[in-house]
Parts: C-alpha cells; structure tokens; sequence
C-alpha cells in the first residue's frame, strides 16, 4: 500500500512538470512580458519607461530561460521560467500584480469557497440518491419516465438561469436572504444558504440520472434476483443491497471531487459575492491578473492529482477485491 | 462581395463531412441500422425537428457579405461597406432596421422608460413615448389587443395550411416508398391511418406533431412581428428576437466546431495507444492525465487571456470588427477542442486494447497487413458508435458553456451576438424597478429549446449505438 502510494506520488511529479511547462509557454513564451505590460498599461500612448517600471517592479524584467548577464548557478535561477515557474512546485506563489501574496489570499479565502462547496456536494449527493432510488423503486412507470423527463429539461436549463432566477425570487422579491456577501461564524449561514440550494437544484438533473442508471445496473445483477427469490420484500432489497452495492461507484466517483471542493465554484462565488477561490479567480481573469491565474492553474492541477490517488485508494477501502500490483 | 469568414467555411466543411456521411450509411445497411433506430424513435424525431430549424437558422446566418455601397467615388472599383451582413440579417432586415430608443416590453406600443417630450411652444410634458415601430400601424393605440389577437389567428391559419401542406406531402412519399413499386399504392386513408397510429418504420408521428409546433409558432411570431417587437427590445432598442436568432449561429458553431477540432486528435490518439502499447500508450496518457489535471474554466481562461493580448497588440491584422470577432470564435473553439479531446480518447483507448486481442484483428496481423491499414479497416469502424455517441453528447455541453464562459468573461468577443453576451448585458437589469426581464427569458428559452433538443437526440442516438442497451435493456453511459 505505501510502496503503491509513493508510487503514485512519484508518478504525480511529471504531471506537475508538464502543467508547469504548459502554462510557462502559455503565459510567457505566446505573449512576451513586454504584451502584458503593455495589456495591462494600455494599448496606445505607453512609454518604454513605463514599461521597464511594470516589469521590473514584478521581476519579469529577466531572461526567460538563462541568464547570460549572471554567475554560476544564478545563471538558471536569476530567469522568469524558475522564479515564477520551478517555484511554484514549494507553494511560493509570490505576488500578484496588485502585490499582494497570493499564498495568504489562498489560505483566507479557502474557507469561504469550502463554506458553500462543500455543503453543496454532501447534500447534492444524498439528495440525488433520493431521487434515483425514487425513479429505481417505480422503474418503468410513469412516475420513472417522468422523472428522467424532468432530469434531461432541468439537465437542459443553464446554470446561470437557476442563480439569477434563484437569486431574483429568494432575495428581490420574497426577501428572505440578503443578495450577496459574506461574514464570518455562524452569521455566514445567512449568506451561504441559497448558494447551497441552488448548487444543488443545478446538479439535481445530470446528478439523479446518472445515479438511477447506476441503480438499475445493480437491479439487473443476479444477487438482488437472489434476494427476491427468498422473499424479501422489494423496499428491503433496495435499501440493503442495491444501495449498498451502488453507492460503490458512487462514491469512488465522488471522492476525485473532494480536494476540488476547495477551489470553490466560479459563478455562484461572483454572483453572491463570496469571497472565495472561485471569485478571486473570475477577478483576476477580469482584471487579467497572470500571476493569480497562473497559481490557480497549478493548484487546480495539484489537487486534481490528489483526488486521483484517493480515488484509487478510495477503491480498495470499499471493495476488497481490488488490491494494489 | 462575399466575406468568408473562418468559421463560415469551416461549418460549411462540417456540412459537407456530415453529407458525405450520410451518403455512405445510405448505402451500408450495417451503417444505416442504427440510424434508422434512431429514426424509429419519437422523441428522437422530434427532436430533429427542432435542431433542423436551428441549423437552418445558424447555416443561414453563415454565408456571410459585405454590401456594396451606392457608387459616390469617381472610378475607384465599387466600393463595399465595411459591416459584414449575413443572409440571415437580409432575411430578417425588417427586425434589424427597426430599432427603437431603449428597452420596450415585448409587444408594447410604449418605451419602458419616461422620457421628456416636446410638446411645442415651451411646454415639455414627461411621459412614456410611442415606440418608432412597435405598434406603429395602429390608428388607435386602443385597438392593440384587437390587433394583436387578429395577428395571432391569422399566424395560426396559415401556420395550420403549412403543416397540412407538409402532412400531406409527407404521407404521399411515405406511401410511396414503403409499398415498393408503382401501381400498389395504398389509399390516402389508410396511409394517413399508418402515419397517425405510428405504425410506420420511421416515426412521422412525432416527425409532424413537431413540425406541427414549429410552424404554428413561427408564422404567428412572424405575422406579429410585421407590427410589433415579439420579444421586446433592449437597452439599445434592439429588436431581442433579432439578437435571439443571432444567437443561434453562435450556439452552434460553438457546439460543431469544437467538435470538428477534436474529433481528429481523440480519435487518432485514442486508437494509437490503444493499438501500439508501449511507450506510445505511456505518452499519450500522459498528455491526456496533463491536460485533464487543469480545471477545465482555468485552461480556457489562460488560452483565452493570451489569445486576447495577441488581438490586442496587433489590431492591425483585422479589416472588419466582424473579421476579428470571427477569429476570436475560432480560437475558442479550437481551445474548447483541445481542452475537451481527453474523454473521448480515453473511452477509444480503452476500446481499442480489447479489440485488438480479438481474431479478426489478430488474423489481419498474422497475414502481414500494415498498422495503418489494420487501423482504418478494422479498428475504426468498430469504434464509430462510441465517437458518434460521444459527438453527440458533448454538443449541448458546449452550448451551455459558451454562456459561463462569457459570463467569465473568457467567451466570445463581445461585440459579436451570443446568447452569452446578451445574458451578461441583461443580468444587471434585473436589479431595476421596474423589472426588465425578457431579454434574460428570451436568451433562456432560445438555449433551453436548443440544448432540450439535443439532449433529447443525443438520448436516441446513444440508445440506437449502444450495443449494451440493446442487450441489457438498462444501461446508460455516466455523463463525462
């Protein structure tokens, strides 16, 4: 099991190196420190002055790669590629353009992110159940036909119809949460509850019929014909053994998505102004903020891998049959 | 002068691809099966109603030129303007032309908003205006629900003329067709009876039950909107049924397109390592396992961004706006599609290690024939269903992409029409009093209508392709 770990974990670093180098070219080899200054500066009526300034101010004023100018082993450190790129892998992040740390943002604004992702995903998942076991329990009736008919038109909505019209009915018209902030303690409920709602009506149609097939697979398999045969009773058979055997994949599946809970949701964040992950992204992408975009790549990708090794471990934990090689 | 644009020719290329395929499977009865399930099964049909009459929207919405202006100049060659109008914007001049001042409710003759009038000899009175169009046929203002309702009967007559026309072609081909040979044909009633039990091979039930919908629909809005704005008008006092139908074309490309820049990079690395193993399997893995391990948003926002400091720095390599936008759209879905190769060529790979331990292919080996052609002739056609189900399953993902992603602000260029672009400008409205809400419904409806049906197809094209669906009854792939 260690060794198998330790495998993986091995197995993650060039991964990592190869997000690294993607986003390397990505964000200085395509467009030069000299485009984004001047981006960042305006078009038009820019001096190089101003421009030197801007980069030296944020250390891209070196070479990309090696450092002719420098002595001995500052010839490849003294570079943009290992000061903003190599150094990510020690979680240094360094500064965004408007020079705060981003190290310290990550740490405070994880919490608010976690505050609404995580709710979402524990209750999106055990309602979603609810609902498949529902569709699976009267299978081929009207009331499963009807179901996966609500499933593909609420699959078919846009996300941003169920928050705008969610936050237009809860907040404008009925009043009954405020519109968007945050505060911190147990006052964050006010604000964190009809995020939660809505994350979990989106994910409700995509969500319960996936499930429900995964359901109907096990209903197919010989041990439930077992179970009927000696006479348990059709409620009995759904709650102790399809559920038990279906919440295998399910579960495994949901597992990947734990560490990205973190990362918190881009839309929902900025709409109800949750000072989350999600939201200092969408602001950095809006005020084109690289240096932000560019830790969030990388830690996006990092806990990607995460959730990858425990999925795998996740599989041995809940079925005994899978074992490491 | 006709403009090409990019996109343009690149959808028109996908058109042809899809004909060509078309014609092939007519011909292969084992190609064809599938295809006729699918096209036994209602909802599927209906469905393909819908989606027809979005394609034919977007398709006319791509040809693309620029008019050429009223000859002013002396002997410099015609001159051309430098808007890019499509055949769509010809069509549907009278809805583009009519623009009113600001926002106006859908089939109101009065702004939304107060605005001061003149009323001559100093005197100035506040008050809603009449609409420049909306309801400007009118000799009495009073007389609009009159109009209104008159307009909607007349819709429907001839909308139920069209469909009566359309029915009775259809039965007489069906007919046709389905006794072989001249001469035995079937009397109308019996035929209509076949139609109307659904007791025929395709479904034209459903076939006509949504064309039935459709045309109704679209002749009443389009007798109301010889008077009136249908949908109301926005900020700029754009007509939001013109911007509605725009935004179609955006929807789709969107959706084709990226599928287009996929669909060789999935299906030619998915089947390489597959086939070969080896170290070819552990690189490609490990291009895919890399690109997967980036949030998807955060990929595309990083693309997105660089691509715009491009177009920004060199502002000098677009003639027209719509040049640019257009290049814009492009790169975007060649980002999606790079982005989005990863599932499919996973679910190929997967495929490919069990059938090439299978005879057939190791007897094709044994005789010696090459890679390429063990590829092509053999593996390939055994793994169509799965890239046909994937095709068609990811295209409403896309669409509904493309409105989160202009919300980002990472989507299209925002000056061209989408239905991201006008639920972005329309969102902020819906904190005013009073409350300006049918252009946020309309972009809502149009996407609904649109993604519904191509969930509801892409349901019966996977049930169709499936070979486990058919044989076990209860099975569905997870959605990726």
């Amino acid at each position: 099991m260690i060794a198998y770990l330790l495998r993986r974990i091995l197995y993650a670093i060039p991964i990592l190196i190869g997000v690294n180098l993607l986003t390397f070219a990505l964000f200085f080899v395509v467009n030069t420190p000299d485009d984004m200054a001047r981006m960042q500066l305006g078009i038009k009526r820019v001096t190089t002055e101003a421009i030197e300034l801007w980069k030296a101010e944020r250390g891209y004023d070196k070479p990309l790669l090696f450092n002719a100018g420098a002595q001995g082993a500052s010839r490849l450190t003294e570079t943009i590629f290992f000061e903003k790129s190599v150094r990510l892998f020690v979680f240094d992040f360094g500064q965004a353009d408007d020079k705060r740390d981003i190290a310290h943002e990550i740490r405070n604004r994880m919490w608010p992110s976690l505050a609404v992702a995580l709710p979402v995903f524990l209750v999106g998942i055990a309602v979603n159940i609810t609902f498949a076991l529902l569709m699976a329990f009267f299978r081929a009736s009207y009331i499963d036909f009807w179901g996966v008919v609500l499933c593909v038109a609420m699959m078919s909505i846009s996300t941003l119809f169920y928050i705008i019209s969610g936050q237009f009915f809860a907040s404008k018209l009925w009043r009954l949460v405020p519109i968007s902030g945050y505060d911190g303690g147990l006052d964050a409920a006010r604000f964190v509850i009809l995020p939660v709602l809505i994350g979990v009506v989106s994910g409700i149609g995509s969500g319960a019929r996936w499930y429900r097939t995964v359901f109907l697979e096990e209903i197919g398999k010989d041990y439930v014909r077992t179970a009927r045969a000696k006479g348990l009773a059709e409620t009995t058979v759904l709650f102790r053994h399809v559920l038990k055997n279906g919440m295998i994949p399910i579960l495994t599946g949901a597992v990947a998505q734990i560490p990205l809970l973190f990362l918190g949701s881009l839309l929902a964040e900025s709409f109800f102004g949750i000072p989350g992950l999600g939201s200092y992204t969408i602001d950095a992408i809006g005020s084109q903020d690289f240096a932000v975009v560019r830790s969030m790549v990388f830690l996006g990708s990092v806990l990607y891998i995460i959730g990858l090794i425990l999925t795998d471990i996740s599989y041995t934990l809940v079925d005994p049959r899978v074992r490491f090689g | 002068m006709i403009v090409l644009l990019w996109t343009d020719a690149l959808l028109w290329v996908l058109v042809a691809l899809v004909a060509g395929y078309f014609w092939l499977v007519h011909r292969r009865e084992h190609l064809a099966a599938p295809w006729r399930r699918v096209a036994q099964s209602p909802a599927g049909m209906m469905a393909l109603v819908v989606l027809g009459a979005y394609v034919l929207v977007g398709l006319a919405d791509s040809l693309h030129f620029r008019p050429r202006l009223e000859p002013g100049g002396k002997g410099n060659g015609p001159a051309y303007s430098v808007e890019v109008l499509s055949v769509l914007d010809v069509a549907l001049a009278p809805l583009r032309m009519r623009t009113e001042t600001t926002y106006s409710e859908p089939l109101a003759t009065r702004a939304y908003a107060r605005e001061t009038v003149d009323l001559g000899g100093g005197r100035v009175t506040r008050e809603f205006p009449r609409l420049r169009f909306g309801g400007a046929l009118l000799a009495r203002e009073q007389d609009r629900g009159r109009d209104i309702a008159a307009r909607v009967l007349r819709g429907i007559g001839v909308g139920v003329v069209i469909w009566l026309a359309l029915a009775a072609a259809l039965v007489g081909v069906f007919a046709a067709r389905s006794t072989g040979g001249p001469g035995t044909l079937p009397r109308w009633h019996d035929r209509w009876r076949a139609v109307w039990g659904g007791q025929t091979r395709v479904a034209w039930r459903g076939f006509l039950a949504a064309g039935a919908a459709l045309s109704v629909l679209v002749c009443v809005v389009a007798s109301l909107a010889q008077g009136y704005h249908v949908l109301g008008t926005d900020k700029v006092g754009l007509d939001v049924l013109y911007l509605s139908l725009k935004s179609v074309r955006t929807g789709l490309m969107i959706g084709a397109l990226t599928t287009l820049v996929m669909l060789p990079f999935a299906v030619l690395l998915g089947i390489m390592a597959g086939y070969f193993r080896g170290w070819v399997d552990d690189i490609i893995q490990y291009l895919y396992t890399t690109l997967n391990s980036i949030p998807g948003v955060l990929l595309i926002a990083a693309a997105v961004l660089m691509m715009q400091v491009q177009i920004d720095t060199h502002p000098d390599l677009f003639p027209t706006s719509a040049q640019r936008a257009d290049l814009r759209l492009l790169f975007l879905c060649v980002i999606l599609g790079l982005t989005n190769w990863t599932g499919l060529a996973r679910l190929l790979r997967g495929e490919t290690l069990k059938l090439r331990e299978l005879e057939f292919i190791q007897a094709a080996q044994a005789f010696g024939v090459g890679h390429g052609r063990i590829i092509t002739r053999h593996v390939l056609p055994n793994v169509m269903h799965l890239v046909i189900i994937a095709l068609v399953m990811d295209f409403s993902g896309l669409v509904l992409a493309e409105a989160v992603l202009s919300y980002v602000g990472v989507g299209v260029d925002p000056s061209m029409i989408s239905f991201g672009t006008m639920i972005n400008a329309a969102r902020l409205e819906i904190a005013r009093e009073p409350l300006v809400w049918w252009v946020l419904a309309a972009a809502f409806v149009f996407m609904f209508v649109l993604v519904l049906a191509a969930n509801l197809f892409a349901d019966a094209v996977r049930d169709a392709f499936d070979p486990r669906v058919r044989v076990g009854g209860f099975t569905e792939t997870a959605p990726a």
